[in-house]
C-alpha cells in the first residue's frame, strides 16, 4: 500500500541512520538549570519562586500567566539562583528562573491529581494544565486549550502526530518504539474526552517497525487505527497531517478543530499519560543530539533546563567544528550562535552540521522555473510571494495567498537560485500579522 | 567558539539543483540537434554555433563588466541563448549575422530588461526576429545540396509533396538546429528526464496545432499533411525549448496550458492565413506578451480553499 499523502512536499536527505538505532539514554545535567517563563505559545508563566529558595525536582515555579499559558515545573531539585535574562536558542534574551542543581533530585509529592476513574472530562483537561503540557513537536501550544474546543462533540478525529518528518531528529521514533503502550494509552486519555472521535496513529512509512508495533497494540482498540504515510516533508505539518489522513482540509483562517480534527506529537501524548497515571508534571523530554558534526550521536531523556553545550558534551563533542549548530531539525529548527542555552520543552534536536549549505551557495536571480510552486503544500507560488514580501507589496501579497504559507521552508529548500523564499515570506508574514493585531 | 557558529533562517539544507546546472542540462539537451545539424549541414554550422554562443557569453561578460555588475556568465544561461539563436540560424548566415544576432539578443532582449529571469521575451528568438526582420533575405536563403532550396513546409504550401521520413530524419533544409525531429525529441527526452520542463507546454501547444491546422488548413485531418506540419518550420525546437523557456512562460500549471494554446493558435494563423509558412518564432514570441496577463488569471486555488488535490 502505498501511503497517504497530499501535494507538494520534498525529499531531503533525511539522515535518520545517525541515531535512529540508539536508545534512549538519560541525560544527567550538572550545574546551573536555565527555566524560560515564555516556552510556550501565549502568555509568559509567572514565577512562584524567588531567590534563594529550595525547590524540589517537580515542584511548580511558574505558573501559567492567562489561560493560554502554561505551568512550569523544576526538573531537578536545588536552590534558585536568580531570576533574570537569559538567552534562548532562538537568540532571544528571555525571563528566565535559574536554579542551582544539588544533583540530589529531591522529589516534591506527585501532582494532586484524582485516580482516572473518578475524573470528569474537565478533570482530565485541567490535569493536563497543571502538569504544564504544551505541544513538543516544536509550537509549543498549550495543550489543555487544544483540548478544549468550543464544541467536543463535533470533533471526529484525534491525531497523533507520529510522522517526524523533519530529516534528522529520531526523538519521537525512539519514543514509540521503546513505549508504544504509552503513547496507546495517552492517546485512549485524549479520545475519553471527545465521544465521536476516531483516534488516528498517523506514521510515515520510513518507519516500518513502528507501523508494526502500533498496530499490533491497538489491534482490540476499536476507536484506533494506525494509518500509513508516505515519507516526505512536511507530512507532520498540521494541516498536510489532517489532509492525508482524513482528506479535511483547513485553511489559515481556521483551526483544525473547525474541520473537527484534534493534533497532538508523540512525546505530547506521552507527557499527558505521565500527568493522568502517573501524576508527573511535565519536566523532561526526548531529545536527538545529532548531525556529522557530532561524535556519537545520540538520543537523550533530557531534563527540561538542561543547557545545550553540556548535551552536546556528552554525546562525545564535536568531531569537527560545526559551522551551524540547530535547535530541532534542518529544515524548521533555529540557527544558534551561543551555545549555551536551555533545553525547553519545544527542543526536539540539537543538530550540528560541519557544513553550512545556506553559506556555501549565493542567492541569485530567479528564474522562473516554478519549483517552489510544484513543491508548495499551500499551493501559493513563493517566487511571487518572495518578491512582492521584499518589495513591501503588501496588497500583493495578500492576494496571491501569501498568509497561506505554513513557513515548511521547501521552497528555499528546492530553488535553484538558492533565494532565501521563505524568509523573506516570514518576515512579511510576521509583519502582517502583527499589523492585525493592533 | 561560539562566534564561529552560522546563523540563518530556516531551512537549514538546500537541494544540489542549482541555476547553471539545470542550464547544463538544458546545453546537453541541445546537443544531439547541434550535432546532427554539424553532421547534417557541415562546418559552417559548426562556426555558427561558435560564433554565436561566444558572441553571447562575451556580450553578457562585457555588459556586466561595463556596468559594474556581478558577472553572471557562469550560469550558462548566455550559453544557453547563443546556442538556440544558432541552431535558428541558416547553415550558410554570414559570419556577422549570429554577432549581431546575438549582442541585441542579450543587450536589448535580456539585459536592459533586468538580466536573468527578468526578460519577458526569449533572448534568442528576440535575437532571430531581429535578424529576420533585418535582413530577410539572408535569414530565409536555405542553401542545400549546393543549392537554394525551398523549406518542406514552403513546398507544402505551394502545393508540392514533401518526403515526410525526410523531414523527421532531417535530410531537409532549414535552420541549423530545427530540421531533425529525432535528435530534438531524444533532447527533449532528456530535459523531461531530468524534470527540467513537464509536458503541459509541450503537449498543449502541439494538440492546438494540430487541431487548428485541421480545421482552418483547407486540407483537414490528412495525417500525412498534419505530420508534416509538425515535423517542419522548427515546430518541435519551438515547442520543447523555446516555449518552455522559464523566464517567459508563465509559472502557473494551469497558465502553462492557456499558454500552450495561444501558442497553437498563433502558429496557425501564421501558417493558415499569414505570409511566411512558419510561425513558430513570431507566434512564441508574440505570446511571450500574454504572459503576465495568462498568469494574472491563472493563480491557482492555494491548500484549504479548493486547491487540495
Amino acid at each position: 500500500m502505498s501511503g497517504l499523502t497530499f501535494k507538494g512536499g520534498v525529499h531531503p536527505y533525511e539522515g535518520k541512520e545517525l541515531s535512529k538505532d540508539k536508545p534512549i539514554l538519560r541525560f544527567m545535567p550538572q550545574g546551573d538549570m536555565v527555566f524560560p517563563l515564555s516556552q510556550h505559545i501565549g502568555a509568559p508563566a509567572k514565577p512562584v519562586v524567588k531567590k534563594g529558595d529550595r525547590v524540589l525536582y517537580g515542584q511548580m515555579i511558574a505558573e501559567a500567566g492567562g489561560f493560554v499559558s502554561a505551568n512550569i515545573y523544576s526538573s531537578v531539585s536545588g536552590t534558585v539562583k536568580s531570576i533574570g535574562k537569559h538567552r534562548v536558542a532562538t537568540g532571544d534574551m528571555v525571563e528566565s528562573i535559574i536554579i542551582e542543581n544539588d544533583g540530589l533530585y529531591e522529589a516534591a509529592e506527585g501532582l494532586p491529581i484524582k485516580d482516572i476513574n473518578d475524573m470528569t472530562k474537565q478533570d482530565v483537561i485541567d490535569a493536563v494544565k497543571l502538569a504544564g503540557i504544551v505541544g513538543m513537536g516544536g509550537a509549543g501550544f498549550p495543550t489543555h486549550v487544544k483540548l478544549s474546543p468550543k464544541d467536543p462533540d463535533k470533533i471526529y478525529y484525534c491525531i497523533v502526530n507520529c510522522s517526524e518528518c523533519e530529516p534528522y531528529l529520531t526523538s519521537d521514533y525512539r519514543r514509540m518504539l521503546e513505549e508504544p503502550d504509552k503513547l496507546v494509552a495517552g492517546l485512549k486519555i485524549i479520545l475519553c474526552l471527545f465521544d465521536h472521535a476516531e483516534g488516528i496513529l498517523a506514521v510515515e512509512d520510513n518507519k516500518p517497525e513502528c507501523i508494526r508495533n502500533l498496530k499490533e497494540l491497538t489491534e482490540n482498540e476499536k476507536r484506533i487505527t494506525v494509518k500509513t504515510l508516505k515519507t516526505k516533508y512536511p507530512q507532520g505539518a498540521e494541516r498536510q497531517l489532517i489532509y492525508a489522513t482524513t482528506r479535511r482540509a483547513v485553511n489559515s483562517s481556521m483551526l483544525p478543530a473547525d474541520a473537527g480534527c484534534i493534533v497532538n506529537n508523540v512525546d505530547t501524548v506521552v507527557s499527558i499519560y505521565h500527568a493522568i497515571i502517573e501524576k508527573r508534571p511535565l519536566t523532561e523530554r526526548i531529545v536527538t543530539v545529532t548531525g556529522d558534526a557530532i561524535r556519537e550521536p545520540q538520543n537523550y531523556l533530557v531534563p527540561i533546563g538542561s543547557n545545550v553545550r553540556q548535551l552536546i558534551e556528552t554525546s562525545g563533542g564535536f568531531k569537527t567544528t560545526p559551522e551551524k549548530v540547530i535547535s530541532g531539525g534542518p529544515m524548521m529548527g533555529f540557527a544558534m550562535f551561543d551555545l549555551d542555552v536551555p533545553i525547553i520543552k519545544t527542543s526536539s534536536a540539537i543538530t550540528c552540521f560541519t557544513r553550512d549549505e545556506v553559506a556555501q551557495y549565493e542567492p541569485s536571480a530567479c528564474i522562473n522555473c516554478g519549483r517552489c510552486a510544484d513543491v508548495c503544500p499551500g499551493r501559493v507560488i513563493p517566487a511571487r510571494l518572495a518578491s512582492y514580501a521584499e518589495n513591501g507589496n503588501e496588497e500583493k501579497f495578500l492576494k496571491y495567498n501569501g498568509m497561506e504559507c505554513c513557513e515548511c521552508g521547501c521552497c528555499s529548500y528546492v530553488c535553484p537560485a538558492k533565494r532565501q523564499l521563505t524568509q523573506s515570506i516570514k518576515t512579511m508574514r510576521k509583519l502582517l500579522l502583527a499589523k492585525k493585531k493592533k | 567558539m561560539s562566534d564561529l557558529l552560522n546563523v540563518s533562517s530556516g531551512p537549514h539544507v538546500r537541494s544540489k539543483y542549482t541555476t547553471s546546472k539545470i542550464m547544463g542540462l538544458v546545453l546537453l539537451a541541445l546537443l544531439p540537434a547541434t550535432g546532427y545539424g554539424i553532421y547534417h549541414f557541415g562546418a559552417g554550422a559548426a562556426l555558427i554555433v561558435v560564433i554565436s554562443v561566444a558572441t553571447c557569453v562575451l556580450t553578457e561578460l562585457v555588459y556586466e563588466l561595463i556596468m559594474k555588475q556581478k558577472v553572471t556568465v557562469k550560469d550558462l544561461s548566455a550559453a544557453v541563448t547563443g546556442l538556440l539563436l544558432a541552431l535558428n540560424m541558416p547553415p550558410t548566415a554570414a559570419w556577422w549575422l549570429p554577432v549581431i544576432g546575438g549582442i541585441f539578443a542579450i543587450i536589448f532582449v535580456k539585459m536592459l530588461f533586468g538580466g536573468l529571469g527578468q526578460n519577458f521575451m526569449n533572448p534568442a528568438l528576440g535575437g532571430r526576429c531581429f535578424l529576420v526582420i533585418c535582413f530577410a533575405a539572408r535569414m530565409t536563403d536555405f542553401n542545400y545540396d549546393g543549392m537554394t532550396q525551398a523549406t518542406p513546409l514552403a513546398l507544402l504550401r505551394a502545393g508540392e509533396a514533401v518526403n515526410l521520413k525526410d523531414m523527421v530524419f532531417g535530410n531537409i533544409a532549414g535552420t541549423i538546429g530545427e530540421t531533425s525531429v529525432i535528435a530534438i525529441v531524444i533532447g527533449a527526452c532528456i530535459l523531461l528526464a531530468f524534470g527540467i520542463i513537464d509536458l503541459r507546454i509541450p503537449a498543449s501547444y502541439i494538440i492546438t496545432l494540430i487541431v487548428f491546422m485541421g480545421l482552418f488548413s483547407g486540407r483537414g485531418f490528412d495525417p500525412y499533411y498534419l505530420l508534416a506540419q509538425l515535423s517542419g518550420g522548427g515546430l518541435m525546437l519551438g515547442a520543447f525549448f523555446m516555449a518552455t523557456d522559464y523566464a517567459t512562460c508563465p509559472i502557473t500549471d494551469t497558465g502553462k496550458i492557456v499558454y500552450g494554446i495561444c501558442l497553437g493558435i498563433m502558429t496557425g494563423i501564421f501558417r493558415c492565413f499569414g505570409s511566411s509558412a512558419e510561425g513558430v518564432s513570431f507566434a512564441i514570441i508574440f505570446c511571450n506578451l500574454l504572459v503576465p496577463l495568462i498568469e494574472e488569471y491563472t493563480l491557482p486555488k492555494c491548500f484549504g480553499k479548493g486547491g487540495e488535490a
